[in-house]
């Protein structure tokens, strides 16, 4: 049953000279560029898009504006596209979604006759007993009540993000959406008017004003001209404006885009849903919004049937029948809900067209057609009450219901921005009652109908926007009295039928008993209602479904609609994916100065925060002999590792050394320049957060190193207590400006001494902890004496453009001592065989100095530091663990892994911090908290290893290794 | 997002600063252990005008911005220095508490 396509001016957003072709559901058909999906589809008679979530139903065009679950479909990879809103392409595979076999032969389909087994609420209480059934449904009920496919070996697409700025944001690009655009912009404000369609004009597109169907063109042609070319209005269609966040921050999504537009007032001109009428077998294809179908026809020239019965409470729904007429479908019937006569005008034309007009009578049943895919007649029967109609029915062939009882506002924004709206219980339609500063409503959104008062409405809303943003504005635009709102929506469109099937939500297949058994059930409170039953929880988002339930939950209860209440939308407004959210990835990565020598050395790099650092050198198959190598290379002769990621802050000023004393444990007053001495950082819980070194090259100026992690944090730390005490110091973060290696070994200072002629090394004149400025191969350096690993060493420091110089010349002049590059792992092991903690790593978020064990490192004379006063009191307190060095009762036992537990008479005392096996003392040792009672060397304790199995450890009081500390002084 | 406007920067997206806490009053340094407590782990987390420390990340400066916490809006921002106008010691023998402190935190 090929359709042809209506004659222009029919089909306002296709180009019929672009014939496009495209396939759904295994099948080819052809469109027009400009057509959707669902438009081209239903151009081909096709009607039937998907199948409902949970019965399996058939389902066909709905809203024609993607306000509909029914549209959802599958495009390769990406799921739930809305068929209605998706504009066709040359070659595009479309697949129906939530369909076993194919979309018209659903194996599944079964399930609708099974629906009594089905009842409201069902998951939460069919499928749990007896218990560990549901691991065996939720299987198959997953498989049976999905929407789309998810790839998980999906390409990850191009999206980008973009700034926007505007004076206006004017969301909505119907008639009050332009005019507000074209009051706000004349007033010399910046204005970004968002629409989500395709076009501008809103309903001026497609629905029908006047009996001669000739008003909304000329107003839209008018309003459209002046924004399209009116340089202050920068007009965004295809767009969607997602949600409202403080202060005016719009998320807009245009294609692979978002937009973040931060405007200084808005506009919502958002318009509102059309509603759908309750009757039987009401989720049919063929059965839809009276909007749908002059969308359908006015922008896509498809006529959406033969033979129409339009059910109406409304003028829209006469307009519709109009279009519909001149449209060639024969209008079999207009059921006017309203027991009065009224819409003079647009029901006389349709009377002229001897339709017969029955008032007073509603639609109470779809009749399917064979097979359930569209339908065959409607019953149409009198009102004799709210919700009830007469025994008696009128049977009318069609295969098409048109339906026009009301709208709900498109106030999704409204909510998100803390806008409230009530229930109008004489237009039977909720309004926005109460808006936030610097937000302004006009149209349908606001419950305003008329034209003339829309646009007027409009030019208000765009007048006070544009004030808002600091723009002079004249005499504020009147607005007509009349605003239309009442005799558009019916007050009760709900005609419940005995056999049910009378759907309230098509997103979730509930049906007038699902909502009223909810309530049945004791959930009669709004929030519990949609939450036990889950209407209005599915992709529609309550669009269709809210209003009506909530009606009928006020009903149930004996309550008003107001006393009821209703759902509050929150963001995202539609469907976003994931790929908009994320956008191009802009996580930095941050490389050493020698990366590209370390890589060429072959080194496996891992990630150390945003850093890139070597964890060894050579393959990944022989790691533990590449660590071994390593870390004897140092112990032995000379090692070289990259310490370029080490945090460097220049400390300045009269003040410099008082600032240290306060910032860190230690005291630095008494410095002298030359000397290094080591950092340790608390906060004011006495918590060590970093640690590092402060050399002194001058009475005023310190530069202090900073763990990796911790360096924006320690600056930070730094900054916040010096806005306070005032000290003369200024501190600059010079971390990415140093490059930085640790040479170490016992031949360290020969490897040195070949580069370094200006600084005298010998032991003498630069013992350990002191520090000297000179010349490395010609580069200017910072070399300090200290010993993370436990040998001889110099931590050498350099502009970062040498970094590469000074790792070529130090590895030249090591050759003939057995140099070798060593990574982070064999650092950790030689650091672990001194016992020297990690902060983060030995310690974590509430560790003080005295569990650290680091008591060592307070300067007890000091009057001050950041933290004293709460160490003092735990030094009062006692402890609750500690931190200590152990080995292995059982060498043969196997080596714990980090943060496996100590267990002490059956409970957790602490874990362990660090293990590793010593190449050089042929043990396994590590660093644990124990209790305080556990912490005396030589105690044995218990590490509950992989498997749940119990290994003992004997404390060892480091370091293991070197114990007198003479081979990093030597 | 909510708009911070920093008195160096400018207004800029709240999310470009670390929010730091409520201005406290440092104690003198021979409080009571209750007093310190109140002061190093205690928050007043007020319901209304609030005064608190804010950090702009990308330019590494501290500011103090009023807010009003039921409202959901920021009141005023201004350099640290006009809260905090002198140097502070604390070895001074009356060990007086941190910065000028005219005023008690909201």
């Amino acid at each position: 049953m090929t359709m042809s396509r209506l004659p222009a001016p029919a089909g306002t957003l296709l180009d019929r000279a672009k014939p496009i072709t495209f396939r759904f559901d295994g099948q080819a058909y052809t469109g027009y560029e400009g057509d959707t999906i669902a438009s081209a589809l239903a151009a081909n008679g096709v009607t039937m898009l998907s199948r409902s979530f949970k019965y399996h139903r058939p389902r066909g065009l709905l809203s024609a504006a993607g306000h509909d679950a029914n549209s959802l479909v599958q495009i390769g990879a990406e799921p739930s596209v809305q068929a209605d809103r998706r504009r066709v392409v040359a070659g595009l595979d479309v697949q129906p979604q939530n369909v076993f076999g194919s979309l018209t032969r659903d194996y599944a389909r079964a399930i609708d006759g099974l629906g009594r087994f089905l009842p409201v609420g069902f998951y939460y209480k069919t499928f749990f007993r007896p218990k560990g059934t549901w691991k065996h449904w939720e299987k198959l009920i997953r498989a049976l009540a999905g929407l789309g496919k998810v790839d998980l070996e999906a390409h990850h697409g191009y999206y980008d993000k973009q700034y926007l700025f505007a004076d206006v944001a004017v969301v909505g690009g119907g008639a009050a959406g332009l005019s507000a655009a074209l009051e706000a912009a004349d007033a010399g404000a910046e204005v970004v008017l968002i629409e989500e369609n395709p076009t501008l004009g809103g309903a001026l597109g497609y629905a029908r004003f006047d009996a001669a169907g000739q008003e909304a063109a000329r107003v839209r042609e008018g309003l459209v001209g002046r924004v399209t070319g009116h340089a202050n209005i920068t007009v965004l269609t295809d767009a969607t404006c997602n949600g409202w966040f403080a202060d005016h921050y719009l998320p807009v999504i245009r294609g692979n885009r978002l937009y973040k537009l931060r405007a200084r007032s808005v506009v919502v001109a958002t318009g509102s849903y059309e509603q759908p009428m309750v009757f039987r077998n009401n989720d049919l294809p063929g059965v839809m919004y009276a909007s749908a179908a002059q969308r359908l026809m006015r922008h896509y020239a498809v006529r959406p049937g033969n033979r129409a019965v339009v059910a109406t409470a409304n003028g829209d729904g006469y307009g519709a029948a109009l279009d519909l007429i001149e449209a060639g479908v024969e209008v079999a019937c207009v059921a006017d809900l309203r027991p009065e006569r009224s819409d003079g005008a647009l029901a006389d034309a349709v009377a002229d067209h001897g339709v017969p007009i029955v008032r007073g009578a509603a639609v109470t049943e779809a009749i399917a057609a064979k097979g359930h895919v569209g339908v065959e007649a409607a019953r149409v029967a009198r009102i004799t009450g709210q919700g009830q109609t007469a025994a008696v029915d009128d049977r009318f062939a069609c295969d098409l219901i048109v339906t026009a009882v009301g709208y709900n506002p498109t106030a999704n924004l409204i909510h998100h921005a803390g806008g409230r709206l009530a229930y109008n219980d004489e237009a039977s339609m909720f309004e926005v009652v109460w808006l936030p500063e610097t937000i302004h409503a006009a149209g349908s959104v606001t419950g305003t109908f008329a034209l003339e008062a829309v646009l007027g409405e409009g030019r208000r809303a765009g007048w006070s926007a544009a004030r808002d943003a600091g723009r002079t504005v004249g005499a504020a635009p009147a607005v007509p009295n009349d605003r239309g709102m009442r005799g558009i929506n019916h007050p009760w469109p709900i005609f419940p039928h005995p056999k049910g099937r009378d759907f309230i939500d098509f997103d979730e297949d509930l049906q007038v008993h699902d909502i009223l058994d909810a309530i049945q059930e004791g959930y009669d409170d709004v929030e519990l209602m949609k939450r036990f039953s889950t209407c209005g929880m599915g992709p529609s988002q309550g669009r269709h479904s809210s209003l009506n339930s909530v009606r009928l939950t006020a009903r149930a209860n004996g309550r008003t609609v107001n006393e009821t209440g209703t759902t509050t939308s929150r963001p995202p407004y539609t469907q976003e994916t994931f790929g908009v959210l994320a956008g191009r990835s802009f996580e930095p990565d941050r490389l050493t100065p020698m990366h590209h020598h370390h890589v060429a050395a072959g080194a496996k790099m891992m990630v150390a925060g945003q850093w890139y650092r070597p964890q060894y050198y050579g393959s990944e198959s022989s790691r533990d002999d590449n660590v071994r190598r390593e870390v004897m290379a140092v112990r032995e002769r000379v090692g070289l590792i990259d310490v370029s990621t080490l945090g460097g802050l220049e400390v300045c000023g009269p003040d410099a050394a008082e600032l240290l004393n306060r910032i860190y444990t230690f005291t630095y007053t008494k410095q002298p320049v030359g000397r290094a001495r080591y950092v340790l950082m608390t906060d004011q819980n006495g918590v060590i957060v970093d640690d590092g070194v402060a050399c002194r090259f001058h009475d005023h100026h310190f530069y202090v190193t900073a763990t990796t992690s911790g360096a924006a944090a320690v600056y930070q730390h730094m900054l916040f207590w010096n806005a306070q005490w005032r000290l003369k110091v200024n501190i600059t973060n010079v971390t990415a400006s140093w490059a930085a290696v640790n040479l170490a070994g016992p031949k360290a200072r020969d490897v040195l001494a070949r580069v370094c002629k200006d600084v005298d090394l010998s032991t003498e004149a630069f013992p350990y902890m002191e520090v000297r400025q000179g010349t490395i191969a010609g580069v200017p350096a910072r070399i300090i004496r200290i010993g993370f690993v436990g040998e001889l060493g110099y931590e050498i420091h350099v502009p970062a453009s040498q970094g590469e110089a000074l790792w070529d010349a130090l590895m030249d002049a090591g050759k003939a001592d057995g140099i070798v590059p060593f990574g982070i792992e064999a650092q950790r092991l030689l650091r672990l065989e001194k016992g020297h903690v990690i902060i983060g790593q030995d310690t974590d978020g509430v560790t003080n100095v005295f569990e650290a064990d680091m008591a060592w490192a307070i300067a007890r004379k000091k009057p001050y530091f950041v933290g004293k006063r709460t160490l003092d009191i735990h030094e009062r307190n006692g402890l609750t663990r500690k931190l200590v060095g152990f080995s292995l009762k059982n060498p043969a036992d196997p080596a714990p892994e980090e943060s496996h537990l100590v267990i002490h008479d059956g409970a957790i005392v602490g874990r362990t911090t660090s293990v590793g096996r010593s190449h050089v003392l042929g043990k396994v040792i590590g660093l644990a908290y124990v209790a305080p009672d556990q912490a005396t060397p030589g105690t044995a304790f218990h590490i509950r290893i992989g498997g749940g199995r119990m290994i003992e450890a004997v404390v060892e009081k480091p370091p293991f290794y070197d114990a007198g500390n003479k081979r990093q002084e030597l | 997002m909510k708009i911070l406007t920093c008195p160096l920067n400018g207004p800029r997206n709240i999310s470009e600063f670390v929010w730091g806490g409520e201005v406290k009053i440092h104690p003198p340094l021979d409080c009571t252990d209750e007093e310190w407590a109140a002061y190093a782990a205690l928050e007043n987390n007020t319901a209304g005008v609030v005064r608190e420390w804010w950090y702009h990340v990308p330019t590494a400066y501290w500011i103090i911005a009023e807010r009003d916490t039921v409202k959901d809006v920021i009141l005023r921002t201004y350099p640290a220095r006009e809260l905090f106008k002198d140097r502070v010691d604390y070895d001074a023998p009356a060990a007086p508490a941190a910065g000028d402190t005219p005023r008690e935190t909201p």
